[in-house]
């Protein structure tokens, strides 16, 4: 197996420029939710890091998590995979097949053993000893606690791998379970969604290289950089809300004047994720700009919290009254706090010459 | 059939959100201290929620002014003065045509323009190289 070199000696055999790495960086630093100054800081340490071996796992799912990741608009599959990490074993993605696949993922987890990061997507069936889902005539099971012993941390991809997903939904005929309900002594981060916004996985990965470490997590295990807020607190419909402007339909005239969807079943408010910034497609949109209430998908149990497209039982604030004349000064707030929560890397780089990676720290 | 026959339209009235404003007086108060201090700013765009409409609010409000640059690295970038001096549109575009990161810069040059030592030092060595080959 080729030693692992870094990805500024990576870049420099392909001959990409620095401005091209910082550009990259720039994108980095976008996707990490970080400040855009940090770009510089980014590339500094990114250029002087060593690959990781990457180990990824797939078992009972769709493939729908790789698809969104092999269709990630930023930065570039080629460059994720080829340059920021070395994916040693992925069986969809890989062009060994059988015995030389399954030892490329043997040797990777003896070579770096302590040191690789695991991905799982899909979630492990354990009911009458994990038959349910196999691998070389391996159970999922059995392969998921081999890896994990090894791994330097696990990162749990998609809602199955996260939560349990689908495969858990009532009334859970193969006994599926999340990774985190089977492992217990290796830090775990949960990418959840169904799938996870591409460049939010990516973003983690870019994260850990970066810092040298997990970025910092909610009570679900996901970071909070993507999953701090809700949907609903970061939608552009928010305003309507504030205002008790609601679709009643979906061919209404609220619907047409593109009003608050809550009375539709959205699942905005109860939702954390990314995706009302960070969108979907190449950016170009997200579920409610496409006039369709947001599903919950990013959350435990989404598929067995009712219907889709009924309400949420208690609306999370009074808003037919007092917030009407609250709204726009509300809605300027809600830009403003954003913007500070931003701001405050850039007064601490005010006070310094340069923006260091240790000053990200601590986030 | 014309556009008007689309029974959806985006709306107009922005009056009443005023997301616009806030991120103008953002804009405003960094430009102000990069005149009274030199230090310039970064505002990350796609951190923001704004309708469709909003976007191009903004982009209108904005305008463009004398200078665009062009970079062709790992797919395009547009930079582009707006129509008030030192206040940069930036948008980075992978290689297949998707917007990786969009800002608005603060400054005299957007930081990336400029040539980077590493690659200057690069370009020296190539150029030495062809020299001594005559």
């Amino acid at each position: 197996m080729k030693e692992h070199e870094t990805l500024e000696q990576r870049l420099q055999e392909q001959g990409i420029s620095r401005r091209s790495f910082l550009k990259f960086c720039a994108a980095m630093a976008t996707m990490m939710a970080l400040p855009p100054s940090s770009a510089s800081a980014i590339a500094a340490t990114l250029a002087k890091v060593k690959r990781p071996s990457v180990i990824w796992l797939s078992f009972q799912e769709c493939t729908g998590c790789t698809e969104s990741l092999t269709r990630s608009h930023s930065p570039t599959l080629e460059s994720m995979i080829f340059d920021m990490v070395s994916l040693d074993y992925h069986h969809t993605l890989q062009a060994a097949s059988g015995f030389a696949a399954e030892q490329a993922r043997e040797d990777a987890m003896k070579e770096f053993h302590g040191q690789y990061l695991l991905l799982v997507d899909g979630s492990i069936p354990i009911k009458d000893g994990g038959v349910y889902s196999t691998i070389a005539g391996r159970t999922n099971l059995d392969m998921l606690l081999e890896a994990a012993q090894g791994a330097a941390a696990i990162v749990a991809v998609g809602s199955c791998a996260a939560f349990g997903g689908l495969p858990n939904a009532q009334p859970n005929p193969t006994g599926a379970v999340a990774v985190s309900d089977l492992i217990k002594n290796k830090p775990i981060i949960n990418i959840s969604g169904c799938p996870p916004i591409p460049a939010v996985i990516t973003g983690v990965l870019a994260h850990y290289l970066t810092f040298g470490a997990l970025p910092a997590l909610d009570d679900q295990g996901r970071p909070k950089a993507f999953y701090g807020e809700t949907i609903h607190d970061r939608c552009y419909r928010r305003p309507f809300y504030d205002q008790g402007k609601f679709a009643k339909t979906f061919d209404d005239e609220g619907a047409r004047n593109g009003w608050c969807l809550y009375e539709l079943g959205c699942k905005g408010p109860t939702t954390h994720n990314a995706c009302a910034t960070t969108k979907w497609n190449g950016g170009t949109s997200f579920p409610i700009e496409s006039g369709h209430g947001c599903i919950g998908c990013s959350e435990p149990k989404f598929w067995d919290a009712g219907s889709f497209y009924a309400p949420l039982p208690a609306p999370t604030a009074d808003v037919s009254s007092a917030a009407k004349a609250a709204a726009v000064i509300g809605a300027v707030a809600a830009v403003a706090v954003g913007a500070i929560d931003r701001g405050k890397k850039t007064q601490a780089q005010q006070s310094r010459e340069k923006l260091t990676v240790d000053d990200l720290k601590g986030e | 059939m014309s556009l008007d026959d689309i029974s959806i339209k985006i709306a107009t009235d922005l009056n009443s959100i005023g997301s616009i404003d806030a991120l103008l007086n953002e804009i405003a108060t960094r430009l102000a201290r990069f005149v009274a201090t030199g230090e310039s700013a970064m505002i990350d765009l796609k951190s923001l929620p704004f309708s469709p409409a909003e976007y191009e609010a903004l982009r209108t409000t904005l305008g463009r002014g004398e200078v665009t640059a062009r970079l062709e690295t790992i797919g395009d970038s547009e930079l582009y003065e707006t129509h008030y001096p030192g206040v940069w549109w930036v948008t980075h575009y992978n290689v297949e045509g998707d917007v990786v990161a969009e800002l608005i810069e603060i400054a005299a040059v957007p930081a990336i323009l400029h040539s980077q030592p590493e690659d200057v030092q690069d370009g020296l060595e190539r150029l030495q190289q062809q020299l001594s080959k005559k």
